[in-house]
Order: C-alpha cells, then structure tokens, then sequence
C-alpha cells in the first residue's frame, strides 16, 4: 500500500525516486552531447503533440499543416538518439544508435506512406479537418460534404448522418485497413517498441542508446518512449479510427451517434470527444503491449527486409488506389 | 601496482583488471573489441565474452571464465564423500538432484552397494531427477525466449517452474539445493501425498507445454530468429565433445540413461528425441530447442511411469527406512572410478580416485557439461551477427555454476 490503492501512484513514485538520483555523467563521455540528448528526444516527441485535436473544440495548435508538422517534429529525435549513442562513449550504446537511426530512417517511409493515403483521401493537412470528415458533425458544418458508404459514389449511399463506424477512413476507403495495418507496423518501429526495439534489445545491448543514462535524464529518455507510443497511438486513432468522432452509426431513430456525441464546443461534445479519442488510443497502445510482450525481436536484416521488401513496396501501391479511389468519391 | 586506482578512465586501464586476448593495436581496421558480461543480462550468470566484432558482425568470441570459480575439486577433495554432496548441489544449481543422483551413484558404485539399493529409492530419486530435469528445461526456454525478446515464454516457463520448486521444497526442504539424494538412500521417504500431487502437477502441465509449443515455437518470428542461426554439424559437435540436447539436436540419438541405462531407467519407457531440422538445418538453435521441449514430454512420461510404480508395488510402507543402506563408514578400495549421468545440460561426470586408505578421495574431477559445450561458442558465432550471438549462446543452455566450478 505504499504507492497507493492498487499502486496507482506507482508512477509517482518511480519519478520521484528518479528526481532525486545522482545525474551520472561518465568520465569519457561528451557532456556536450550527452547531457542535451535526453532533452531533444523528449523535446521532439512531445511537440508533436501540440497539434492533436483531442476534441472537437480543443488543439493545442490548429495549424493547416499540422500532420506535416508532426511527422516533421517527430522525426527530430533522430538526433536526439544519434547524440545520446554518440556522446556516451559506449560501445553498447553506438550501437543501439547506428540501429535506431537505421531503423527509424527506413520505418519513416512506410509511414509516411500510409499518411499520405489518408492525406489523398481527405484532401488535407489540418487534422481537425480530418477528424470532422469522419462523422456526423460535417455535414452540418459543411452543407455540401457528402460521405458514401465505402466512399463509392456510384453506390448513391449517403452515410453523412449516419456517421459512426462507417465514416471512419478505414470504411470510407476500405483499402485503409492495409493503410492502418502498415501504420501500426511502421509505428511500432518509429517508436522502437518491440518486435523491433532492437536499438534498445535489452538481451543484447542491454539498454542501447540510453544505456549511459541515469536519473532524470532516463527517466526523460523513457517517458518520451512512451510518450511516442501514445503520440503515434492517437495519430492512428485520429487518422483512421475516426478521431474523437463515436464509433456507434444512427440507426434510423435510434440515433446512437448523436447521443454518443455533442454538438462541437459545447462541453458535452468535448467529454464525448476526448472519451472516444484517449479510449481508442489507450486500446491502441494496449494492442502494442499485448505485441511487445509476446513476439520475439527481429533481427536487424530482418528488420530492413520488412521495411524495404514489404511495407514500402505495399504503401506505394495503396498510395496509387487512394488516388483511384479518391477518383470514385467525387 | 596494487594500489593504484583503476576505475578512472584511461585507455590503458581498461586492460588492467580484465585479461584480454587481443588488444586494440592488434585489431584490424573497423574491428573492435565489445565486452560481453560478466554484468549482462543474457550471458545467464557471470561469463564474460570477448567479442571481436567488425559492426554488426562477430569475427571471435573468446569466453573468460572464472568469475564463479568456487574450488569444487579441491572441497572434494578434503571432505569425506557425505559431506560433498551439497557442494555437488552447487555445480549445475538448476538440476542439482541430476548431479546429486551421478554422484550417489559413483560412490555407491566404488562402495559396490549400488545393486542393493532399495528400489522404491531409485524410482524416487528418478522421480525427484526428471522433475528437476523439467526445470531446468524450463529455464533454459524461458531463458530462451527472453534473451530472443519473448518475454511471456520467460513468465510461463518460471510459473510452471514455481510448482516443481513447491513439490522439491515439500520432499527435501530446500528450493534449490537440495542435498536430498544421498550416498546409499535417501534423506527421506517421500512426504504423504507427495505422489498424488505430483501426478495432478504433471496432468496440469501437458496442456502448458503444449501453449508454449504454440507461442514460442510456432511463431514465425522465433522461427525466423533461430532456424538455420548457428548449424553444428554433427562431426563437429563429437570432435568437441558436446553432449546432451546440443548432441541431440544435430541429430546423434545419444542419452546416457539408454546408452549406459543406470538406475532404473531400463525398466522405463521414454523415446531420445533429436533434431531433424523440421524448418532449418539439423542442428541449428531450434532444433536444440525443439529437442528440450521434447525432453520435457519425455520426462513427463518417465515420471508418470514412476509414479505408477510408486503408488503400486513399491507402495509406501510403515517400515520403510530410506537409510536403510546409508553406509556408517564410506571407505571405498583403491580404485579410480569415472561415473556419468546425463544431466539436463549434458553428461555430468566425477572422476574418482581412492586409495583405500581413508574417507576422502585422493582426487575428485569433475566434467560439467557445460563448460564443454560452451567450447563450442566461437565456432559457431564466427562470422553471424550479435544478435545470432546471443541466440546462439541462449541455445547451449548453460549454467555458470558448472562452468566454473
């Protein structure tokens, strides 16, 4: 019971005990690089949250370009980890670098390719606007937006009030579903979870880039693992999953969507929003733990083969039948 | 010399407190030197690998031993029979009824009692062996998949571990080192119930190899992870003297329990599996792993056989006495003796000279199977990468108590 009803203040506690322990600095590391690391990967990693739209009514920055952005700010803790490889003057942790940077170079592709699905489809950058063309709300707003049943035109299905699970992307275009699979994939290695964390692969580099790390400075260096996990779980969520939009459809009157969500900015739509929202993405990063705990690390060839064999060759092919499909739905 | 302070950084200290094969002048260009233990998490205890590596890629391993050297042959050699079974425990720590059992034996041997052992007492000794042969298994394949990143093989291996560990805990009174098998009987007689239990253990553990089978062996990315990942040939694998699943897995059917059968192990019916190559090549890290999970099967039967005979005609009785033939003086004749069991990890072997003259052996050698098949290391992780080191080095299973001694 010392941390709490079920150790819920677990969490506290470890930041705590972590605040108060020495920041080791090895003797023939370069402080220059070393001690600045843990604050550009942290730094990068939650930047990138500024521009999710938790709500229909709340963003931390409602940026045009904020899908760009993020992927842009993200990809920034490259050289966080490049630093804290580099500057700890350890072999183990060079190495855990050269692979990190290896690894989240080429997952950067499929990723950004399976982004850009989406960004075809929707026909934009801002993820609020996203989120909106994925349920009900956008058809008041916008008189004209029509979504269709698969986003088939030719089907003459209009799903616009019906929202819910239908309007998500992965049913608007039903070659999402690959486009998400290929995300999650990619995610997975953006942010070295296992099965590909080897840059950290305890059994064999014991900690990998931050094996240097002590105090506070771990601590910044796994939260923002963490933190990653949660960015890229609510960026699935957002991109395909439908944002904070609910995943019940109106049945004729029985207008579950409408009552599962409120009208945006008011504050029932905003608890609604941010309900659906942080829930998809916490059963996101449950799947990602479910995954981390039972599969097996790849090897690093085996790595690069997915990447480069696999998920590259099949994002840009779904980025060539989202333009088709994209055709299909005007 | 002595004083002088080591642990601040130089280049030249790095040297100082750890013997080193080569040195970074020796090195050629891009190659390096990484050390691999004897702190590290899947170098399973204290070894310490030196590895010269060009990138990713191993060119040597040298494996330096010692860290857990604890003067086996020398206590033996100064304490009477008796009173070196515990450090026997202390050798191979995760089946140390296997070892106790080859130790027993070879006094008992020397003695020329081994015939008149009662045989309600070998059953219970092959009983509490194979148990402790399960979980020694279980390590190793827990082990196993954590060193490949599998975490949950490690929690259901070390949870089915936990009920062998209760039931040894129940008839010896320790966890780990049990001191149970003694020269000439047995501590005791298995405590009440311990046989229906046991029985309800092994019918509650099939099901959970077979989860384990589904998880961890099935699974694609192990598969991909440790098939065809450090091949030993068989010839090779004779030529350096390796024994037990590593032997098996290449695919020479060689157990010592049929090939020598002591104990009871003839009356008893248990298949030797060996590797096949069923999804690489005959003798690569999953054969070795498929070979101890089949062991496990095997050791399941041979218990459940056991078990049914010590609940039929050797039936528990009021008058029973497992010391019965506990010799009050051990004072064997002259003679060398060399004695072997097959142990989880291997052949376990104690080399034995008396002369006849007093309690103590006038030498006392040990053959840990590990510190052999760990020979083989360099071999076969010449030329893969550091990740098919580490699983190269998980599928020899060893135990650094063995290992050093």
């Amino acid at each position: 019971m010392e941390v709490g009803y079920y150790g819920l203040l677990q969490t506290v506690a470890d930041l705590l005990k972590l605040l108060q322990k020495e920041d080791i600095v090895p003797l023939s590391a370069d402080r220059k690089m070393f001690k600045p690391a843990p604050v550009l990967i942290f730094v990068a990693v939650f930047a990138g949250f500024a521009v999710l739209p938790l709500t229909s009514g709340f963003t931390g920055s409602g940026i045009d370009a904020g899908l760009f952005y993020l992927l842009a700010i993200v990809s920034l803790d490259v050289m966080g980890i490049l630093m804290a490889g580099w500057g700890s003057n350890s072999k183990y942790a060079l190495f855990g670098s050269m692979r990190a940077i290896a690894q989240i170079i080429s997952y950067e592709i499929p990723l950004t390719l399976s982004v850009l699905c989406v960004v075809m489809i929707s026909q934009s950058l801002n993820l609020q606007e996203i989120v909106y063309q994925q349920g009900i709300w956008i058809g008041k707003i916008d008189a004209e937006a029509v979504n269709y049943l698969f986003g088939i035109k030719a089907l003459g299905i209009e799903t616009t009030n019906i929202g819910g699970i239908l309007t998500w992307n992965i049913f608007r275009a039903p070659i999402f579903l690959f486009a998400w699979l290929i995300f999650f994939i990619a995610s997975l290695a953006e942010c070295n979870r296992a099965p590909f964390d080897i840059p950290e692969a305890e059994s064999e580099l014991v900690g990998g880039f931050h094996v240097e790390y002590s105090g506070f400075r771990w601590a910044m260096v796994m939260l923002s693992e963490y933190g990653m996990m949660l960015l890229v779980a609510f960026l699935g969520a957002i991109l395909f999953l439908g944002g904070w939009n609910s995943p019940l459809p109106n049945i004729g009157s029985v207008a579950l969507a409408d009552w599962t969500s409120g009208e945006p900015g008011t504050m029932v739509g905003h608890l609604w929003g941010a309900f659906w929202l942080i829930g998809k993405a916490l059963l996101t990063v449950g799947v990602q733990m479910w995954v981390r705990w039972t599969y097996p690390r790849l090897r690093i060839d085996q790595l690069m083969n997915l990447s480069w064999k696999y998920l590259t060759p099949a994002g840009i092919l779904l980025v060539l039948l989202s333009a088709l499909w994209r055709m299909l739905m005007i | 010399m002595a004083n002088e302070v080591q642990y601040i950084f130089d280049q030249k200290n790095l040297s100082k407190s750890e013997p080193q094969k080569y040195r970074e002048e020796d090195l050629r260009r891009e190659e390096m030197i990484i050390n691999i233990g004897p702190q590290h998490p899947s170098t399973h205890g204290v070894l310490r690998l030196e590895v010269v590596a060009s990138g990713e890629e191993v060119v040597e391993v040298i494996p330096h031993l010692g860290y857990l050297h604890r003067c086996f042959e020398k206590h033996a050699e100064s304490l009477p029979f008796n009173q070196t079974l515990p450090f026997v425990d202390r050798m191979d720590y995760l089946a140390a009824m296997n070892s106790e059992h080859a130790f027993a034996m070879g006094v008992e041997r020397m003695m020329g009692i081994e015939d008149k052992i009662p045989k309600r007492v070998e059953y219970i000794r092959v009983v509490v062996a194979e148990l402790n042969r399960l979980a020694s298994h279980f390590v190793a394949l827990g082990s196993y998949g954590m060193d490949i990143g599998a975490v949950t093989a490690f929690f259901w291996m070390v949870r089915d571990r936990e009920h062998i560990l209760r039931l040894l805990e129940w008839a010896s009174g320790a966890r780990m080192l049990y001191n149970y098998i003694w020269v000439g009987g047995l501590f005791y007689d298995l405590p009440i119930g311990f046989e229906e239990r046991c029985k309800e253990f092994v019918k509650y553990l099939k099901p959970k190899l077979k989860e384990f089978e589904q998880v961890v062996m099935e699974n694609k990315i192990f598969v991909d992870r440790t098939a065809n990942v450090g091949v030993l040939p068989l010839d090779l694998a004779i030529n350096y003297g390796i024994s037990g699943p590593m032997l098996r897995g290449s695919g020479l059917k060689y157990d010592l329990r049929r090939a020598d059968g002591y104990s009871v192990y003839p009356e008893l019916d248990f298949e030797v599996p060996v590797g096949k190559g069923e999804v690489g090549t005959t003798g690569d890290c999953w054969d070795r792993t498929w070979v101890r999970v089949c062991e496990c099967y095997e050791s399941i039967r041979i218990i459940e056989q056991s078990l049914e005979r010590l609940t039929g005609d050797l039936k528990r009785t009021r008058d029973f006495d497992p010391r019965e033939m506990v010799p009050k003086k051990i004072r064997p004749k002259a003679q060398d003796l060399y004695v072997r069991a097959e142990n989880p990890k291997g052949e376990t072997g104690f080399f034995f000279r008396a002369d006849g003259r007093s309690d103590i052996p006038f030498r006392c050698k040990a053959r840990g199977a590990s510190f052999t098949n760990l020979s083989i290391i360099n071999e076969l992780a010449k030329g893969s990468l550091i990740a098919d080191l580490i699983a190269i080095f998980g599928s020899i299973d060893i135990v650094l108590g063995e290992v050093d001694r």
